[in-house]
């Protein structure tokens, strides 16, 4: 196993795995970067979403190995003290119920906005079509996200 | 420790720092003297919660209860904090280390940390506030009664004195208990806090992945474990070959674990331990292993369908029996009769089931997602020998509960594996485990029966449920009903001839409590067949059920479920104004409602559907709340949006089928809960109430499906008798 190199959050980070290892273990069990959540595995629920050169991507179904020349954004990298716009808007709109899907969702909601800085209701059901939140807290994400998007994150 | 009168607050000085309170929530109230005797005897405390005001004057309210997204940390903190009259952030909420012999009743579930809180609370922190009084007029010997208390300061405003808690928390810790019956309490009126809505304090951090649930856990050393169960309930492994699988990279060891019956119900099955959850998982693939099946190989949906429907049309075990339902008819009479069927469900958290295990000499460490720490800690303290009291378990932050987390089979299984591995080991559950491997919501048959005369009015009313039994899994031959006829038991409509018959139909798919437990079966038949009846009758659906919900006016409630036909009419009347349930609505589109009571709280919901062919589209859902006296409205309106959610995945989308004694969905693909361009938008409406608090975490669930049934009725005159819905052309 040759280490490879990876840019997560703007820092420089080396492991040594096997190169099929998916990025979220590699971010939860070998950096202890533990906001990235497993919820299926198989790319059907978006808690794992992370930013690759900004798309978002299920960071279940991507191999350590293809993403060792781009840039890695996780949730942690989002902000040091809740102070992205998407996060200020989940906290005014009390968006969490459990709270674990959350990380996938507002990274999806990330990705969105950075390219779609007013997403109509539609653009907003594809872009997030793909986060499950078990506690059904959709209408709140909504509301959140074209908060986010009025005060231009 | 002193012991008050009535033992419902205790007061001590902790190592010399502070006031300590302890309260108790639930179960019967115990005599000092029994008491006394019952510490003597053993280690036994009769309180379930701890206040700790701390020389600083900040409180610490020290409590059992799992956060699963319910904010219960805030509303409980709120109602001390009202009542002690700090301000709110003064107060924090600990979790409890698992003491039994400290802390009696721990578990989270049922829809009750509100409702069991409320006024315990309330008087614990009253009788903080009339400490602080106490002390500060003795301090400046004026009377109490020109005292004041806010905000954490005392003041004798003719004097001009002041003193804040922190300063009177010495002289306070020595002074004897206000009787905790009597201490004065708040009038609404004075309240700002309760009531009011309040941000929750778990949020902050739940958006920048700093919270820690259960699969977050990080100790030194740790490694990852996963299990190969049989894939049928009640198989186990005939023989397996690891070779393949030991050449995994990372993978360290690979052992057998037996199988545990009565009050764990593991599974059992091949452990893979290795150094990342990764490895694993890819190890457990690499495992070959021949499975037997076990003795119910051969069972499947299709067949617990047909026993379910036969069973429906027998007599059961007669539960209520009003009049006579089988008296004779006027040949003028319209008769109706239903059958409606339900699936076996999965609760499906996002967070899959997991805990991690440190077994250490003589020790162990525990760090739980769970509704039940100290069932954990029992069952791991019995698998590793080991006295409970030497088993300390952690509760994490819970991605999801909904009543899965009670169970200790998880625990078990991990107990097991850290007996072996000796190192820290975080059981994973993979998303295939947790979805093969729940505990799952009875599959049930309701048979109705109805007629209504002439004049509109209902005749009689039968009902026979059947279902698989969560009785008869935790072996009560005699509960079987227990958690099955709740709700179709309190049927609140007045017919004069009603009568409700279980009876429990054998599987070997475990079952259990799934949000709102029976009501999301009983609430469907109950409100879809008043419907039925009212369509029968020619009579409007929400004109039909007032004239039904009758409050006598010596009106006593039958049992503690037993609903205020008022209360259901006041929510049903919220609903239909709402929703306006008098404007006409366009051809395709329909309005259907449904009010039903559970877990204390009275909810009515009215759904507007537009259909089209066979597909349907929900537009709107109001809900209309009756939770008594309401201590967060932002999380009873959280609350009751999410638990609609929740139904309609089931309404809509969900199931959980049985093939060959196995589970067929293994994953999001074939259980796909509602997703953000599915979900309808949700009005709340609380009705303001002086009643007792009721629950908050399960009762918008169940009038969801009917009311959306319903709705799809008007708009297109079918009936949909069976979960999930599917239209004909």
């Amino acid at each position: 196993m040759a280490p490879i190199q990876l840019l997560i959050n703007n820092s420089p980070h080396e492991v040594e795995v096997d190169p099929d290892t998916p990025l979220l273990w590699v971010l939860r069990d070998k950096l202890n970067m533990t906001g990235t959540k497993y919820g299926c595995g198989m790319g059907l629920c978006g808690a794992c979403t992370v930013h690759l050169d900004g798309q978002a991507v299920r960071s279940c179904q991507t191999a350590v190995s293809s993403v060792a020349s781009k840039k890695i954004t996780t949730i942690e990298g989002l902000s040091v003290d809740n102070s992205h716009p998407l996060q200020k808007a989940w906290i005014a709109e009390q968006v969490p119920q459990c709270g674990y899907c959350q990380p996938g969702q507002i990274m999806s909601a990330a990705a969105l906005l950075a390219k779609t800085s007013r997403p109509s209701d539609q653009q907003i059901d594809s872009a997030m079509g793909g986060n499950l939140c078990r506690c059904g807290m959709y209408q709140r994400i909504r509301r959140a996200i074209h908060r986010a998007a009025g005060e231009g994150a | 420790m002193a012991i008050s009168r009535r033992n419902f607050v205790v007061r001590s000085t902790v190592a010399g720092a502070g006031l300590l309170v302890g309260l108790r929530f639930s179960g019967p109230m115990l005599l000092s003297q029994e008491s006394e005797k019952a510490k003597k005897k053993g280690p036994v405390n009769p309180f379930d919660a701890y206040i700790h005001v701390h020389p600083d004057g900040n409180i610490s309210l020290i409590v059992a209860k799992s956060e699963m997204g319910q904010g219960i940390k805030t509303g409980l903190a709120m109602i001390l904090a009202e009542e002690a009259d700090v301000d709110f952030n003064a107060v924090s909420v600990e979790q409890a280390e698992t003491r039994p012999d400290i802390y009696e009743h721990m578990g989270t579930g049922g829809s009750g940390s509100t409702m069991e809180n409320f006024m315990p609370l309330r008087r614990a922190g009253a009788s903080v506030r009339e400490l602080m009084i106490t002390a500060a007029a003795q301090k400046w010997n004026v009377p109490k009664t020109e005292c004041e208390a806010k905000q954490a300061i005392v003041r004798h405003t003719k004097s001009s004195r002041h003193a804040t808690y922190g300063e009177l928390v010495d002289a306070a810790s020595k002074l004897p208990l206000p009787d905790p019956e009597k201490v004065p309490l708040k009038n609404e009126s004075q309240f700002d806090l309760i009531g009011h809505a309040t941000p929750r304090v778990d949020i902050p951090s739940k958006v920048n992945g700093s919270a820690g649930f259960g699969l977050d856990v990080r100790v030194p050393e740790m490694v990852f474990a996963v299990v190969a169960r049989c894939p049928t309930f009640g198989g186990k492994p005939l023989h397996f070959d690891a070779s393949k699988a030991k050449a995994v990279p990372g993978v360290r060891d690979i052992f057998e674990i037996p199988a545990l019956g009565k009050d764990m119900y593991t599974a059992g099955g091949i452990v893979v331990v290795a150094d990342s959850t990764w490895a694993a998982m890819k190890g457990r693939e690499a495992l070959q292993i021949d499975w037997d099946r076990g003795p119910a190989a051969s069972e499947s949906s299709a067949i617990l369908r047909q026993s379910l429907r036969t069973a429906a049309s027998k007599p059961g075990k007669r539960i209520r029996n009003d009049g006579n339902v089988d008296e004779a008819l006027p040949s003028s009479a319209k008769r109706v009769e239903a059958v409606y069927e339900f699936p076996h469900l999965a609760h499906a958290t996002m967070e899959p089931m997991n805990i991690t295990v440190h077994a250490r000499a003589g020790e162990a460490e525990v760090w739980a997602p769970t509704q039940s720490p100290d069932w954990v800690q029992r069952t791991v303290a019995k698998l590793l020998d080991l006295p409970s009291q030497k088993v300390i378990v952690h509760t994490t932050l819970l991605g999801g509960g909904f009543g899965r987390r009670y169970m200790a089979d998880y625990p078990a299984e991990a107990a097991q594996i850290a007996k072996v591995v000796g190192k820290p080991v975080q059981l994973v559950w993979s998303r295939e485990d947790d979805m093969t491997h729940d505990f799952y919501r009875p599959a049930a048959c309701h048979r109705m029966r109805g007629a209504v005369n002439q004049a509109g009015h209902p005749l009689l009313w039968s009902h026979t449920i059947t279902s698989t039994s969560i009785g008869a899994f935790w072996g009560s031959p005699d509960k079987l009903e227990e958690s099955e006829v709740g709700g179709a038991k309190q049927m609140p409509y007045t017919i004069r001839n009603v009568r409700l018959e279980y009876s429990a139909v054998p599987s070997s798919v475990p079952p259990l409590w799934w949000r709102s437990v029976e009501h999301s079966f009983n609430g469907f038949a109950v409100e879809c067949f008043i419907d039925e009846l009212a369509a029968a009758a020619g009579r409007d659906p929400v004109e039909f059920r007032r004239g039904l919900l009758v409050k006598p006016a010596n009106w006593k409630p039958k049992d503690e479920d037993d609903p205020d036909p008022a209360r259901l009419r006041g929510v049903l009347d919220l609903a239909a104004e709402k929703v306006g349930w008098s404007k006409p609505l366009p051809k395709g589109k329909g309005r259907g409602i449904a009010s039903y009571h559970s877990f204390g709280s009275y909810i009515a919901e009215a759904a507007e559907v537009t259909v089209t062919g066979k597909d349907f589209k929900i537009d709107r859902i109001i809900a209309a709340i009756d939770c008594g006296q309401v201590v967060n409205p932002e999380s009873v309106r959280a609350q009751a949006e999410s638990a609609i959610i929740y139904g309609l995945s089931a309404a809509l989308k969900n199931e959980i089928t049985i093939k060959d004694g196995a589970v067929e969905q293994s994953n999001f693909d074939g259980y796909d809960p509602i997703r953000i361009d599915e979900a309808p938008p949700i009005e709340v409406h609380i009705l303001k109430s002086k009643e007792d608090p009721g629950g908050m975490g399960e009762p918008a669930l169940p009038p969801a499906a009917p009311a959306v049934a319903n709705a799809i009725f008007a708009a297109s005159g079918q009936r949909l008798r069976r979960l999930p819905f599917q239209l004909k052309t």
